[in-house]
């Protein structure tokens, strides 16, 4: 037989767990990773420029420093005095820097990522393999309409199926996220209020069962903000709403499913008491992923609406790649749509710009992007649909709504739940920290369940719940990871509400520790310094 | 000498015409660790109900409404260093501002000390 004399056996595990410090501070896998100025010398570079005296008319070897005025320096005075103290890393330096900081990340792809209102769902390959297509991954936003018959044809299909879901009655696809969406409806709203003759109308109603982004988009479109309060069962309430409407009342922002979780189920009345005071009603859609194939927004009577393709329809986001915002108008606000928007003829596709707009988008408002939106999200988005189909989309929605629910009531024995007895919760389910020890609060949790390797919840959001734990599963989870996530969550709670002293110092297995919130944000150190070495200090 | 609470939990302070505003010991639990204060300039006219300083926590940035009409004699400058203060002495060294006030009779709408523990502790 032929023996293995290499000297090597299987090792067995001491018992006990004596682990030394290392010389690197690495551990294993889990690896220190100092910053990139403190990796890189300033005196070395990645990349071997060649010096090019005769354009530049640098003398011999110094490519990188000034002032050397000379006929070929176009930059005159602008040249650079000295260097700026980059650090020059190679290739390899440089791909190992980031890879070993992303391995110190939370993403989608590693685990259930629970935040709320945040949809963070997976995003299928198929979606990423359409989308890197060269007809669409290669096409610019300047090139003659015949040749990107395609991409153009994509914007069209996609904006026909979001017209069709939402009920509505025309689309801009060129918002580039939720907020901006937020705007362009707004602006929507204000030139046609402006059109009327009725641009006194200066107040925005915003229930505080909204998003957070809709008093501000109201503010910064120059409209004043007045809150409406919530019911104690979580949903705006009606009869504060509708006796505030008036002739100075612009119209309402209201964010349906809100951000308790919960259908607003007066909305359709609403929409007709806010329509029959003059004013326009803008849904925030960012929810639509809850009721997306199950109800029309159209049908209650919503004005604009603002859908992200990054929640709704599965296309990246939060570091993974941009959002994109269209919004849906009713017939009234379509004609102050933003441009440009695909149209099709007999002929094939066309773009309607200012050039083209001509008599029929004269009262456009104008624009929201130099071009036509995130066609990259908008293949994404339309794969989504198409691999979908409507009954595949109404079924996103009714498992998000069941993942959710089955998370409420999987827990609302240990953790307060206050919208629990208002019926089921839409595609988010709520908790608060009430019945938590004194000095026990939302932030021990969530940083226990970073330990348990989970990104932790949105908390203390809505404002309206007490120490808010917001978690939103979403339909791509399965059974087997929410019961996962469920049994670290009711582990961590059940620790908080006995006490457990050492919640208080959680995290303890990420890279750092707890970090000391109060003195980052009293002295923060915004830039990084090149140390003082200790012989230049003395000089 | 005698202090005034206001609902949204500044206080004030009267010496004569002039006032001295803050914030209460409760209003700085509520926020948590202060990390910033913004105090209005020497010479501002600040009516009844006016913005009058922002106060940011780790939590949340808050507006600090003047609690009477008048002018602004001195912001509390120790506070751009410290605003620490404002946890650890809310109604004493962490004050906000001194106001020459233009209308005494805008204190008979505010609660006394005692009102505003009996409001504070209905919250």
């Amino acid at each position: 037989m032929a023996l293995n004399q290499s000297g090597w056996r299987p090792t067995t595990p001491e018992s006990g767990s004596n682990a030394p410090a290392t010389f690197t501070g690495n551990k294993a896998l889990m690896l220190e990773e100092a910053l990139i100025f403190e990796i890189g010398s300033t005196d070395t570079t990645g990349v071997d420029f060649s010096a090019s005296p005769a354009k530049t008319g640098a003398q011999s070897g110094d490519v990188a420093t000034g002032p050397r005025p000379s006929p070929g320096n176009k930059l005159g005075d602008l040249f650079r005095a000295k260097p700026i103290g980059l650090p020059g890393l190679s290739e390899p330096e440089t791909v190992r820097h980031y890879t070993r900081l992303s391995r110190q990340n939370y993403a989608i792809d590693l685990g259930l990522f629970p935040l709320g209102s945040c949809t963070m769902k997976h995003n299928p390959r198929l979606n990423e393999k359409m989308a890197r297509l060269p007809g669409f991954a290669d096409v610019h936003p300047l090139q003659p309409v015949d040749t990107v018959q395609g991409a153009l044809g994509v914007i069209h299909q996609l904006a026909e199926w979001l017209v069709t879901l939402t009920g509505m009655h025309s689309v801009a696809m060129s918002p580039k996220a939720g907020a901006h969406g937020e705007l362009c409806g707004i602006l929507a709203i204000k030139a046609a209020l402006e059109k009327r003759g009725e641009g006194h109308r200066k107040v925005v109603l915003v229930p505080e069962s909204a998003h957070g982004t809709n008093p501000a988009t109201a503010a910064f479109a120059g409209f004043a903000v007045e809150d409406i309060p919530a019911t104690p069962d979580g949903r705006v309430d009606t009869e504060a709403l509708v006796a505030r409407l008036g002739p100075d009342v612009a119209g309402v922002m209201i964010t349906n499913p809100n951000t308790c979780g919960l259908f607003e189920r007066d909305l359709k009345a609403i929409s007709e008491a806010v329509h029959a005071a003059g004013g326009y009603v803008y849904c925030d859609g960012a929810n639509f992923n809850a009721i997306v194939g199950r109800v029309r927004p159209g049908d209650l009577g919503i004005d604009a609406m603002h859908i992200n393709l990054h929640k709704t329809f599965s296309t990246p986001h939060g570091g993974g790649g941009p959002g994109s915002g269209p919004v849906v108008f009713s017939e009234r606000l379509t004609p102050f749509a933003p441009l440009p928007f695909v149209e099709r003829s007999d002929s094939g596709f066309h773009l309607v710009e200012e050039e083209t707009a001509g008599e029929h988008h004269a009262d456009s408002f104008g624009r929201m992007t130099a071009f036509h939106g995130q066609m990259g999200m908008f293949t994404r988005a339309l794969t989504y649909i198409l691999s979908h189909g409507a009954d595949g989309l109404r079924q996103v929605a009714e498992d998000a709504v069941l993942n959710a629910n089955y998370v409420l009531r999987s827990l609302e024995d240990v953790l307060d739940a206050p919208f629990a007895k208002s019926g089921p919760c839409m595609h988010e389910a709520i908790f608060s920290d009430e019945g938590f020890p004194e000095g026990f609060t939302t932030i021990d949790v969530a940083k226990a369940l970073i330990d348990e390797g989970f990104h932790p919840m949105t908390m203390y959001f809505p404002l309206v719940v007490h120490g808010a734990m917001l978690v939103e599963p979403t339909e791509t989870e399965s059974r087997a990871a929410l019961d996962q996530f469920i049994g670290a969550l009711r582990s961590v709670a059940e620790r908080a509400k006995a006490g457990d002293a050492t919640l208080k110092t959680a995290p303890h297995f990420a890279p750092r520790s707890r970090l000391d919130e109060t003195l980052a944000a009293r002295k923060p150190k915004l830039v990084w310094r090149e140390p003082v070495v200790a012989s230049e200090a003395a000089e | 000498m005698s202090r005034y609470f206001t609902e949204d939990h500044e206080w004030i302070r009267i010496d004569g015409q002039t006032g001295t505003v803050g914030i209460s010991d409760y209003a700085q639990g509520q926020l948590g660790d202060i990390v910033f204060v913004d105090v209005p300039e020497q010479g501002k006219g600040l009516s009844k109900g006016d913005e009058a300083a922002v106060v940011e926590s780790v939590k949340a940035a808050s507006d600090v409404y003047s609690p009477v009409s008048g002018a602004v004699i001195e912001g509390n400058a120790a506070l751009a260093d410290e605003p620490a203060l404002v946890n650890s002495d809310p109604e004493g060294e962490g004050w906000f501002f001194k106001l020459t006030l233009s209308d005494p009779s805008e204190l008979d709408s505010l609660m006394d000390e005692t009102a505003y523990e009996a409001f504070v502790a209905k919250l």
